[in-house]
């Protein structure tokens, strides 16, 4: 009978083509940046990176994870047990067996794949990703009349009998049609291709931290002395970007997840997460975005963009404005069942925009500029630092020499709205007997926007000049109002090898706050007020995984939160991260607006909030809105003066 | 603003930048109307990037000159002179050499002496003419330039100048391209050390830091808004003076010359 020879053939040039396929895309991968990573312990780890990490957040949409555990459990299984059974002919019931049950799980997992492409949302893309589904079936089905005689349930002349040629030709058909696309399809770009690479990737991760429940948010430094050893700084090719960074691209699913959570996207400006990945795709193997069947960057046409391995990205691949509109929210990465690391991309391209071709848009230029030359995105007289607390007889490091807390008070020292934020903080810490002390003007830019504007020559100098003066000192605890300073000094300051902020605590002043209500060392009056939603900074909470302590400061002052649909981990961000503000890219709406619009659907009368960046957006957006106040803010109006109350028993 | 590219020779243009000082934070940087004019010479020479001369005379290892640098130029000429020594003999010297047809300054320097004679030195030294204050060049065509000069309250005068000349760049030139690290990094600086003679007049000098004149308060009496509104844009009332457009040239020279020697410009 023809089965016996053709196919154990067919079998066997599928996973020789699929072979061929994968050298040829290991090898656009490795035309990247090297980058340090144990590839053999990555390798032992990837199952458990696969089965824990990627599957807990798969688990977020519950449809999709059965589905997947299924459809891809059961090709896994049915792969090897064909290679066992066609491929090398082991006569096994028992082996035969195994594969029928592995082929029927697979079946109904596809059978959810296909209802979910029925009417597919638009965060999904389309093109070949719709005829997935119908191809694990031919898999699945083909293969599993196929084993049928294997296992004994059809004698062998069953076949040849009952539909002779007509049949073997239609098995043979949904066989080839099966493999051509997991096995051949899998390794030569097709929608299956996220398998490969994405198992590749959760070995080689560049962040093998976030797995196992980590969190590595911080930037990468830019190694400074390329700019004359290679002569290019940041990412102009694709090539420029690290290794595992095209993998890392080449692993995504487009499932839209990203596009769906981005700011940018839904407002309208020129960005789509998902987009922006597949024209790294794109840019990686080389050739256009005709294929790309999903979503466009909003008012851009698909299928102009032309790349290439070693063409310059910002020249016809993607427009600079399109790197400008991120937000740097981190909502994408949090939301990528793959875990791709788009802000890293995103920043890297900006690096060479801003450090070698000097166009960072609209303000971005002034901005850094100031920096530069005063320390302050404003161009403010570095002596005029302290000025807003002329009046609060702050604790000065330079005199005291040693605190246990230190205020590190930012740029917000120079704007009026983020004064009060600051005052209303000091007036708690003192309050609760707090021994702290602040800089001054010692204290400079944490170098945040820099970095995020791609000057990363102007954060070093910044950090590296910070880390000096808090060497000088001692403290234990760094505390700071602003979850951007915050997330520099806490995440990004320890790669300049400075040993300043060994064994220092730093924290955001929601969580010092909290700590000292539950040392009892604030005393509250319960909030009387209408409703209260909180607004989890981006900062905060998807950089640093503080999304409890601000609700628990609220919840102590007697305040039920009325949560905004998308909060927490999901939260939408403010508009105002990145340089976005001062890039400014044009949209159809403002992000703050869509906040502020989250935020009225709750029925809150006050938008309670622990960043000031956060709070000039909101507090930007047009009224009649809901009041916004900083958490400090909240908590110094409802102080209970323990010295008024000294007083007052005094006078009776 | 692109100038016109119908230039008729290939442009040399000579640009002389001077350490800047920040204003708030007294910190070197590019200065400001220097900066505009490499902005200016960039666009002068976009189809010929090598008619560009950027010179500094004082020290190679000065951190601002590499933010002149980092506006995209490959290299940066500096004559290495002994920081008490006198510019404008070298510089003067090295501009003949170089067969500049336009030299672009600011009008001041933002540190140092500051006094703003510089162009004029340079300029008497040469024999070139010299266009104070230009916002922009718009052609050069056949040997002779169109130059918009920059006169308050936004007004400008167009002036035809015969090359070669020195034109000084005002504040309301385009403003500087932005200053990127990478190409600052790799400009080279191409130092000649040149012995000049010291200023003598310089060194019995004491230097303090300049001061505001305060200013005598005004009293507004405008009434409404329309008042204010004419008060703050009013021309203000040059005294004396005469405009003189029909006498003959030697006429108009006479009265110029008389005018020096009456205010003691020249004995
Ligand atoms: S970080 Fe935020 S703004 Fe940027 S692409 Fe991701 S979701 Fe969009
Ligand atoms: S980048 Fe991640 S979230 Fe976005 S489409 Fe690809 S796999 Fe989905």
């Amino acid at each position: 009978m023809i089965f016996e020879w053709l196919n154990p053939l067919l079998i066997a040039t599928a996973l020789l083509l699929a072979v061929i396929g994968a050298v040829r895309r290991v090898k656009l991968w490795r035309a990247g940046q090297p980058d340090q990573v144990d590839l053999i312990a990555g390798l032992m780890a990837m199952p458990g990176r696969y089965l824990h990490d990627l599957h807990d957040i798969v688990e977020r949409d519950k449809y999709m994870s059965k589905t997947h555990a299924a459809t891809g459990g059961g090709f896994v299984l049915s792969a090897l047990l064909i290679m066992l059974v066609h491929l090398l002919g082991i006569d096994s019931q028992l082996l035969a067996w195994a594969l029928l049950a592995s082929l029927t799980l697979m079946f109904v997992g596809a059978l959810f794949v296909f209802k979910r492409r029925l009417n597919p949302p638009s965060r999904l893309s389309k093109g070949p990703w719709m005829r997935l589904p119908k191809s694990l079936l031919a898999f699945a089905g083909g293969f599993f009349v196929l084993t049928l005689p294997a296992a004994g349930m059809l004698s062998d002349g069953f076949m040849a009998q009952a539909g002779g040629a007509l049949l073997t030709l239609l098995l043979t058909a949904l066989i080839i049609w099966g493999m051509g696309e997991l096995f051949f399809g899998m390794t030569w770009g097709g929608p299956m291709k996220h398998a490969f690479a994405g198992a590749l990737h959760l070995a080689f991760h560049r962040r093998s931290e976030r797995f196992g429940g980590g969190r590595s948010t911080g930037l990468k430094p830019v190694d400074l002395t390329l700019a004359t050893e290679v002569g290019v700084l940041g990412v102009a090719k694709p090539t420029d970007f690290k290794w595992n960074q095209l993998l890392g691209f080449d692993a995504c699913v487009q499932c839209g997840k990203c596009e769906a959570v981005c700011p940018a996207f839904a407002a309208g400006q020129p960005l789509n997460p998902k987009k922006l990945i597949q024209d790294m795709v794109v840019g990686l193997a080389g050739g256009s975005d005709a294929k790309y069947a999903g979503s466009p960057y909003p008012g851009k046409t698909v299928g102009e963009a032309q790349g290439g391995p070693n063409q310059i990205i910002t020249d016809g691949l993607l427009a600079p404005e399109t790197l400008w509109s991120c937000t740097t929210c981190r909502a994408c990465v949090e939301e990528c069942p793959m875990m791709i690391e788009h802000v890293d991309a995103i920043v890297d391209m900006r690096r060479f925009l801003t450090m070698e071709k000097g166009s960072t848009p609209n303000k971005g230029a002034e901005v850094l500029d100031n920096i530069i030359a005063t320390d302050n995105p404003n161009g403010y007289a570095p002596a005029s630092r302290t000025h807003w607390a002329a009046d609060q007889n702050l604790p000065l490091m330079k005199e005291v020499g040693e605190a246990e807390v230190l205020f590190w008070v930012s740029d917000g020292a120079f704007d009026m709205r983020s004064q009060r934020i600051l005052r209303a903080f000091v007036k708690l810490l003192k309050a609760a007997k707090v021994d702290f002390a602040v800089l001054g003007d010692e204290e400079l830019d944490s170098g945040d926007v820099a970095r995020r504007l791609g000057d990363d020559a102007t954060f070093q100098n910044l950090a590296k000049r910070n880390l000096a003066v808090l060497s000088q000192y001692k403290f234990s605890t760094i505390v700071t109002t602003d979850p951007h300073a915050f997330h520099c000094l806490r995440n990004e300051y320890n790669d300049f090898g400075s040993d300043a902020l060994e064994g220092v605590e730093v924290l955001h002043h929601t969580t010092f706050l909290n700590s000292l209500m539950q040392q009892g060392r604030l005393q509250l009056d319960p909030f009387v007020g209408g409703k209260v939603t909180y607004h989890d900074p981006c900062y905060l909470g998807r950089y640093n995984g503080e999304y409890e302590a601000p609700r628990e400061l609220l919840r102590s002052m007697g305040i039920e939160i009325a949560e905004m649909e998308r909060s927490g981990y999901r939260s939408r961000c403010c508009g105002g991260g990145g340089g976005a503000p001062i890039t400014d890219i044009p949209g159809e709406r403002r992000i703050a607006d869509m906040r502020m619009d989250d935020a009225n659907e709750t029925g809150a009368e006050l938008i309670a909030v622990g960043c000031q960046q956060c709070t000039a957006m909101l507090e930007g957006v047009v009224e009649p809105r809901p009041q916004v106040k900083d958490i400090a803010e909240i908590l110094v109006d409802q102080l209970v003066d323990s010295s008024a109350h000294v007083l007052a028993q005094e006078v009776h | 603003m692109q100038p016109n590219s119908s230039q008729s020779h290939n442009l040399n243009i000579a640009t002389l930048v001077s350490v800047g000082k920040h204003p708030q934070s007294g910190r070197v940087r590019r200065a400001d109307q220097d900066s505009r004019a490499v902005e200016l010479g960039l666009r002068l020479t976009a189809d010929n990037p090598a008619g560009l001369t950027v010179l500094h005379a004082g020290d190679p290892a000065e951190p601002s000159l590499r933010s002149y640098a980092g506006m995209g130029l490959a290299a940066i000429k500096v004559l290495q002179l002994d920081p008490a020594a006198d510019a404008v003999a070298p510089l003067g010297e090295q501009l003949q050499q170089c067969g500049a047809d336009i030299v672009l300054t600011g009008v001041r320097a933002e540190s140092g002496e500051g006094s703003g004679m510089l162009p004029y030195q340079l300029a008497e030294k040469l024999g070139w003419p010299i266009v104070p204050r230009v916002a922009d060049i718009v052609a050069v065509q056949e040997g002779v330039a169109e130059v918009l000069q920059a006169l308050p309250r936004g007004q400008r005068r167009a002036i035809k100048v015969r090359l070669p000349f020195i034109a000084s760049i005002d504040t309301a030139a385009p403003a500087a391209r932005q200053s990127a690290f990478g190409p600052a990094q790799r400009a080279e600086m191409r130092v000649s050390v040149i012995p000049a003679e010291t200023d003598t007049v310089r060194q019995s000098w004491d230097e303090a830091v300049a001061k505001k004149r305060p200013k005598r308060l005004k009293v507004i009496k405008a009434k409404t808004a329309a008042e204010r509104f004419k008060a703050a844009t009013a021309k203000s009332q040059s005294e004396g003076g005469r405009i003189m457009k029909q006498e003959a040239v030697d006429e108009q020279a006479q009265a110029i010359l008389d005018l020096l020697i009456e205010e003691g410009v020249l004995r």
